[in-house]
């Protein structure tokens, strides 16, 4: 089980297009994947259930992998959120 | 017979041909399967796989014909359907419910719509929009009901249908569809956006306007004034005709005069600016040719968020608006928050009466850590362009005078750091308020500008509560106290050299332009969309006539005798 925290910084939060890129993503690998935001956790592989969190500018969100493919997943993950989505 | 149907104008323009009544096709839904939970799983698989052929293609098509952007709201439909909470509940339902596939689906759609819809966020809400529309799309799919489909038109329509979808709008071939209303749907809904977007004239809001209309009408939408004619005679068709002809031919020749200068016929200049809402928004202001930012709004770095936006995130914002305008004014109006406005992460106290209540610089003047942070982050930002600060819902000198202390006091703080910002940044006020307007006098003795935000005036000087269905006759931009107050507030600017703008709805509005510009108004701030046309309209009016109407206006009883008048005069 991998675990890594992220702050959002791109000015329209995890909305529209920035959780459909994590979503896709996150749909490719077999390992389970979650994101916790708020004190909610949601499967990163459902769009309404990463929409329903409302992530803004400036959230924090931790992703939580655990499979056969967590550290492909996570680096492919941490790859896509650092392409202007978020940080570290 | 013909008759006139009065809905919202959502799209500019005129369409005349015959009437499509798109009608959504109601659904009935068996709720017990009879034939198990494998065959109703094989249904659902094979329901959704041909919706996701139908959305690819629809969001080629999109893609191809309205670019990129338009076509992402597929993107987010074909997600929808791949969502492993969607699949997995509906499989749930299956097995536990002894359900169909077709109940199964609408009973999970509908928890998801219920959830989104409950979300205070716009966004948020519209995304249970598109649950809908595509679980509709696959509902059809399992119950074999053929949609009757918009790509289909073949001959010159106008598309009648009680609300339109994302799934609707793009399928419409603007070839055919040449103009549509509906029944249901605002200036910001969907559909409007949409039509803008497309240029096609819509009128929306209409209420029974799938009732009224039948099948082969020949209807006028006149998108321009928010009116369907039904079965009009002929020469009423010959009068939209030359309407629709005029009207093209001066859109074509507005384009000329996004680099002209906003002078009256008479060599009188004012400034023709836009309002914003975030930096998005500035390509909208420079391609239509506005001078500057008259308003822009900060409300909405505060909101979508769970916290508040730091320093750094505002002056980021507020930077990127001004080096962008290039040297061109922007007013940046601090927070104003509170009345209907709200945040949840600031707790605010419900009121009954918010509008008269808790917002704007009076919250500002409390939550002083939170009014500092805003007021560096602009002061700093003053230092990359021509950056003015503007306070909302000014009551009383003492409110302006506590503002103007902060933000001074921030400026000897950055001094003493060594950080460079602009040292005749000019700080004005909103008139919002009557007591405000009344003593502008003294104001003006002290504030840099001022910029009257007409919405909140009138709702103040009438006592008419905006929100209220019941008295929104009495919201009346022409009447004469209104007017008053416009030029009492624009007289006692001018008196100290400085000057009065106007950043509500009616700074853009044909009838106000002749009497603002009469009454010396320097600055007119409107959508960007509205400010070719308010040039072109400007370039035609004698200033000194303007002066006598205004005049005249003031005299006036009544705000129907103020409109008569302008009308007459510009007609």
């Amino acid at each position: 089980m991998l675990e890594k925290t992220f702050t959002i910084t791109a000015d329209t939060g995890l909305h529209a297009r920035p959780a459909t890129q994590l979503v896709h993503k996150a749909s490719q690998f077999s390992s389970e994947i979650e994101m916790e935001a708020k004190g909610k956790k949601v499967n990163l592989k459902s769009i309404m259930g990463v929409m329903s969190l409302g992530v803004g500018k400036g959230g924090e969100i931790k992703i939580l992998i655990s499979g056969n493919d967590e550290e492909e997943a996570m680096n492919a993950i941490t790859a896509t959120i650092h392409e202007g989505l978020g940080e570290s | 017979m013909s008759s006139v149907i009065t809905g919202i104008a959502a799209s500019n323009g005129i369409a005349i041909a015959k009437a499509f009544v798109y009608e959504e096709v109601s659904l009935e839904i068996t709720e017990n399967s009879t034939e198990g939970a494998e065959v109703e799983k094989a249904n659902f698989e094979r329901a959704t796989k041909t919706s996701k052929q139908e959305l690819e293609a629809l969001k080629t098509k999109t893609e191809e014909q309205q670019g990129k952007e338009n076509a992402e709201i597929f993107a987010a439909h074909l997600l929808v359907l791949e969502d492993p909470e969607l699949v997995g509940a509906v499989h749930t339902k299956i097995d536990a419910d002894n359900a169909t596939a077709a109940h199964a689906l609408n009973e999970t759609a509908a928890m998801f719509i219920s959830m989104f819809e409950s979300m205070d966020n716009d966004y948020m809400r519209e995304r249970a929009a598109d649950i809908k529309d595509v679980s509709q799309r696959v509902l059809r799919h399992l119950l074999g009901v053929k949609s009757a489909s918009l790509a289909d038109l073949y001959q010159e329509t106008i598309v009648i249908a009680k609300d339109l979808t994302p799934s609707d709008t793009a399928q419409l071939n603007k070839e055919f569809a040449l103009g549509f209303a509906t029944d249901i749907g605002g200036r910001t809904s969907h559909s409007a956006i949409m039509a803008r977007s497309l240029e096609i004239p819509a009128v929306v809001g209409l209420t029974n306007v799938t009732t009224d209309v039948h099948d082969g009408d020949v209807l006028i939408v006149d998108g321009i004034n928010g009116e369907v004619i039904v079965n009009p005679d002929e020469a009423t068709v010959e009068q939209y005709k030359e309407k629709r002809a005029v009207f093209l031919d001066e859109q074509e020749k507005r384009k000329r005069l996004i680099n002209e200068p906003s002078v009256s016929k008479d060599g009188k200049s004012v400034e023709l600016a836009a309002n914003i809402g975030s930096v998005k928004d500035v390509d909208g202001v420079l391609n239509n040719g506005a001078e500057g930012v008259g308003l822009y709004r900060t409300e909405f770095l505060y909101m979508e968020r769970d916290q508040l936006p730091t320093e750094e995130e505002q002056f980021d914002a507020y930077k990127a608006v001004v080096e962008k305008l290039d040297g061109k004014p922007v007013v940046i109006r601090t927070l104003d928050i509170g009345g209907d406005k709200e945040l949840p992460y600031l707790d605010l106290p419900s009121e009954l009466n918010p509008f008269l209540g808790f917002r704007a610089i009076r919250l500002c003047l409390e939550n002083e850590a939170l009014f500092r942070t805003q007021l560096r982050a602009l002061v700093r930002a003053s230092a990359y362009g021509n950056l003015k600060v503007m306070f909302p819902m000014v009551a009383t000198l003492e409110e302006f005078r506590a503002a103007k202390a902060l933000i001074v006091e921030e400026q000897e703080k950055l001094r003493a750091e060594g950080i460079s910002f602009d040292e005749s940044m000019e700080v004005g006020i909103m008139v919002e308020i009557p007591s405000t307007a009344v003593i502008a006098k003294q104001f003006a003795k002290e504030v840099d500008f001022f910029s009257i935000g007409t919405n909140d005036l009138i709702q103040y000087t009438l006592a008419a509560d905006r929100m209220s269905e019941k008295v929104s006759y009495l919201y009346q931009p022409y009447h004469p106290a209104i007017l008053q107050l416009v030029k009492n507030v624009i007289n006692a600017s001018h008196a100290e050299g400085k000057w009065t703008g106007m950043c509500g709805e009616m700074a853009g509005e044909k009838t106000a332009i002749p009497l603002l510009l009469g009454l010396g108004l320097d600055e007119f701030s409107m959508s960007a969309s509205s400010v070719l046309q308010a040039r072109e309209q400007l370039l035609g009016l004698d200033s000194k006539k303007c002066e006598a109407l205004a005049t005249q206006a003031l005299t006036c009883t009544t705000q129907e005798e103020v409109e008569a008048l302008v009308n007459e005069a510009i007609r």
